[in-house]
């Protein structure tokens, strides 16, 4: 029964698979810009749970928290000062914006904190049942991951902030029209996607070792998850991030850990490919 | 029109005499202006003529690099080598794009990124054919460094003169036209009966091949390729941001763009290695806050206004 494992493991990862792809993906969905700095955020994200725990001694349970609201501030600025000029722009020109922002994270987090992978180590030690052994550290981030994908979830469909955003990626004019304030409908989602990111960062750093050379790694896997599971809603994150963890747990079974990753960019391309707008492609999210 | 080419003749003998006035150092320098100049050019094709985000400069770069250095040590002239690679690159574009093509805007762009991502993988896990993360070594060019410098400058000014007259040639056919309309809206260029399909092939396996050649030229320059230099995410960066700087959709924009931001590289941020990445991304900031449209842009802006009498601002919708 090792596949009863390969499922379980696959399982974990895909819980935090969507919750890494969940903030991109909404903010893609509603702004229509891809945030190429999403990958550097979680880095952020986990680099400071790190050291809070590290340096301060800050439970890094507790630690989500204050970094996540963090990110959410950095990302509800960025968007206030430069990105809502260009929301409208060309996808050439948001991206490139996002991008040329990333490089900066990026080689600020190089040279402030260094590349050196840290992890947080818990030390829960593990519980075996029947078949299967799982680390409890994996258990709590699972559980987190898909706490946190599910509060996006209620905040979007029950809070007035969430109410907007969503009316706003149905239909940006008619919500101006209804007098919902586009802007800060758009910051919001902005912070919302970064302050996700810092979270699923401090998560990550508690099961695996961060480093920023994993940034661009998590933006493809972001990339990824967007395209199986399609954009801008969150059962669709979870649907992709499962479905990405349960594939690169059996292609790592079957073919070796480093070809899972050729397998999910292979993948990725061919649903693009035969499905030009995304799997669960809607008009007007080209 | 004709202003831009004779502006471009001059300043292609002006790189082609800089071994007669300058150090090695400065031969250098003209041969990465002529590479970056092909690139650029290249990437205009496909990103400013028909306005597809293609973020794949890199994976055509390092494609050509890998088959130059394959065929190189297998034993081919090294000439024959990049146009091997010249060849096998254009092939692979032109197989690709029928498929990347289908995707649009945002899909296109992650697509296009993806294959650089894809690439770089391949190349570092086959390591029986590609030496995986170690690289390969190629043979190093007999003659000495000052004679090898002179070599690679004209391959790449050759290069860079060929990128461009296929500048020129798209620009003035029906091609470079049906790509315009493309540019504007897809569909309704396909309603007035442009083939948009073949169109969009057409320009991307012609962004492509000279990234080949460039890709294999390079590898035989520096001797040494290993995946993550060839299969560079900067490198796909900065050539879409040269063509920005130097204005999109036009002849002479990815030539004026590609040696300042050369010339920017070298003599600024070169000193503050440790913030390499950081300078580009604030260099990509301020041009796309502050400069819209490039430098050739706000060049024609500023004429547009002298002629009309009009102050500036008002020109510029």
């Amino acid at each position: 029964m090792v596949y009863l494992q390969v499922i379980v493991n696959g399982l974990t990862l895909g819980a935090l698979y969507a919750c890494l792809a969940v903030g991109f993906s909404l903010v893609w969905g509603v702004l229509n810009v891809i945030n190429m700095m999403h990958g550097s955020m979680i880095i952020l994200g986990g680099y400071l749970t790190f050291f809070a725990w590290a340096h301060l001694g800050v439970p890094p349970l507790l630690a989500i928290v204050p970094v996540a609201a963090g990110l959410f501030l950095l990302g509800w600025v960025l968007q206030m000062t430069m990105i809502n000029r260009l929301v409208s722009q060309p996808v050439l020109t948001t991206l490139t914006v996002t991008f040329g922002l990333d490089l900066i994270l990026y080689n600020a987090m190089n040279l402030y904190f260094d590349a050196t992978p840290r992890r947080v180590t818990l030390d829960l030690g593990t519980v075996v049942l029947g078949p299967v052994v799982l680390a409890w550290d994996r258990v709590l981030v699972f559980a987190l991951a898909l706490a946190l994908t599910l509060t996006l979830y209620i905040v979007m469909r029950a809070s007035r902030a969430g109410r907007a955003i969503v009316a706003v990626r149905m239909d940006r004019d008619a919500a101006a029209l209804m007098g919902i304030r586009i802007n800060r409908v758009y910051a919001m989602t902005f912070a919302i996607g970064a302050g996700l990111a810092g979270a699923c960062g401090a998560l990550m750093a508690m099961v695996f070792p961060i480093t920023t050379n994993l940034s661009g790694l998590l933006l493809g896997k972001a990339f990824v998850v967007c395209v199986i599971g399609g954009l801008g809603t969150v059962p669709g994150a979870l649907v992709g991030g499962l479905a990405l963890g349960l594939i690169e747990s059996f292609s790592g079974h079957w073919f070796g850990p480093q070809n899972a990753l050729i397998i999910g960019f292979v993948l990725m391309l061919a649903l693009l490919m035969t499905r030009p707008t995304g799997l669960l492609g809607r008009k007007g999210y080209e | 029109m004709n202003k831009s080419i004779w502006i471009f003749i001059v300043f292609a003998v002006m790189l082609a005499a800089v071994p007669l006035v300058g150090n090695n150092y400065y031969k250098q320098q003209a041969t990465f202006i002529a590479m970056f100049a092909a690139l650029a050019l290249s990437w205009n094709i496909i990103g400013g003529l028909a306005g597809y985000p293609s973020f794949a400069t890199a994976a055509f770069v390092g494609l050509g690099s890998y088959v130059g250095a394959l065929l190189q040590n297998a034993g081919t002239p090294m000439v024959l080598a990049w146009i091997g690679a010249t060849a096998v690159t254009a092939v692979f574009a032109a197989l690709l794009g029928f498929g990347l093509l289908r995707m649009r805007g945002h899909y296109f762009a992650v697509g296009s990124i993806s294959i650089v991502e894809l690439l770089r993988l391949i190349a570092s896990t086959w390591s029986d054919l590609t030496g995986g993360g170690d690289g390969l070594n190629l043979p190093i060019l007999a003659g000495g460094p000052e004679f090898a410098g002179r070599v690679f400058l004209y391959a790449m000014l050759v290069v860079m003169v060929l990128a461009f007259i296929m500048a020129v040639l798209v620009d003035r056919s029906r091609l470079g036209f049906g790509l315009r309309c493309i540019e504007q809206n897809e569909d309704a260029a396909d309603m007035v009966g442009i083939d948009v399909r073949r169109y969009k092939t057409a320009a991307f396996t012609l962004s492509a091949f000279l990234c080949g050649t460039v890709g294999a030229i390079s590898a035989s320059w520096v001797a040494y390729i290993a995946p993550t230099d060839a299969f560079s995410i900067l490198l796909t960066l900065k050539v879409p941001v040269m063509v920005l700087l130097g204005g999109p959709g036009t002849l002479l924009g990815p030539v004026i763009g590609a040696t300042a931001f050369v010339i920017i590289e070298q003599t600024v941020w070169s000193r503050f290695l440790e913030y390499n990445q950081a300078a580009l991304g604030i260099v990509i900031v301020l041009l796309i806050f502050f400069l819209p449209g490039g430098l050739m842009g706000r060049l024609r802006r500023r004429r547009v206004a002298a002629k009309s009498g009009k102050p500036q601002q008002e020109a510029s919708a």
